[in-house]
């Protein structure tokens, strides 16, 4: 399990707002891409690793999911995510 | 006739208005493009006649190459497999290169239907499926796909029973989709040719279902 960090830092970020402070489990991890924080400013980008969460819709949008068991997939860098006991 | 106006002024002969003509100053982002490609071609770095063979080669592709592939995917489980474990290659292996990005490849089954968005900007698989619809880089389809996936399946005529799991992926970084669609009934006696025409743009995207042997 891990959740996404809530932060709200200023810049170009590639991780939704709509997913920030949410709780996921990591479908698959995809390997290290250069970071888009970086690339966006013309700077070369360290590597940083890249996973698919996947969320249910019940934890993203709450009483307002269609149908709680849907799901949500999203790639997040691994430096927006907080490791959570299972 | 054309200048037969009345009270249909501005309206074409089947009833729409003309669209007016550009003749707006650039902006500051179509001047930097001129600029920039201008001084590409002045020193030398690539040709106008480049820039126009690049445009073709984009213009080219369309959903009937990733329909190939979903239609092979169909007909040899092998390459089923090789797709599923890793999209870029196996699109690779039919000649559609997907250049610096990885393609991941989903597939509908009975009971799971994938549908594909990018809410950042309009990420899209564009070496199978070439450029986007319009509808896919819009805010309504962006935003409300990752909220309420059934409505929008519902708008695109497609209504899934509460059984089925839609699963919604959002392509925010580095990855790009292509929803394998289920292989339709009927069609068991069909060859892999016959198969491509049913499998529409929509249905690799994940906001229709493949064509079925009737619709033919």
């Amino acid at each position: 399990m891990v959740r996404v960090s809530s932060m709200m830092p200023p810049g170009h970020v590639r991780t939704p707002t709509y997913l920030r402070g949410k709780t996921g489990v990591i479908e698959r991890s995809l390997g290290a891409f250069a970071n888009p924080e970086e690339l966006a400013y013309g700077r070369k980008g360290d590597m940083r690793p890249l996973h698919r969460v996947r969320f249910t819709m019940a934890e993203v949008w709450g009483e307002a999911a269609e149908n709680p068991d849907d799901t949500l997939d999203a790639e997040i860098f691994a430096h927006w995510l907080i490791p959570l006991e299972a | 006739m054309p200048h037969d106006h009345h009270d249909h002024d501005h309206l074409s002969p089947s009833g729409h208005p003309y669209r007016a003509d550009n003749d707006t100053q650039l902006s500051y982002w179509q001047c930097m493009e001129i600029a920039m490609r201008e001084l590409l071609i002045a020193k030398g770095e690539t040709t106008a006649a480049e820039i126009a063979r690049q445009v073709d080669v984009m213009d080219a592709r369309s959903p009937a190459d990733g329909a190939k592939v979903v239609a092979r995917a169909w007909t040899d489980p092998e390459f089923r497999a090789r797709l599923l474990a890793d999209g870029s290659a196996a699109s690779r292996e039919m000649g559609y290169d997907v250049g610096p990005m990885n393609l991941i490849a989903v597939e509908n089954t009975q009971g799971i239907h994938n549908i594909i968005v990018c809410t950042l900007c309009s990420c899209y698989p564009r070496n199978l499926l070439g450029l986007p619809p319009t509808w896919y880089k819009s805010r309504a389809y962006r935003s409300r796909t990752v909220k309420t996936p059934r409505a929008v399946l519902r708008e695109f005529g497609v209504d899934l029973a509460q059984d089925v799991t839609v699963r919604v992926h959002d392509s925010t970084a580095d990855m790009r989709y292509i929803v394998l669609p289920a292989r339709p009934q009927g069609t068991e006696t069909m060859d892999e040719t016959a198969l491509a025409a049913l499998v529409t743009r929509d249905s690799m995207i994940g906001t229709g279902l493949p064509l079925t042997p009737a619709d033919l």
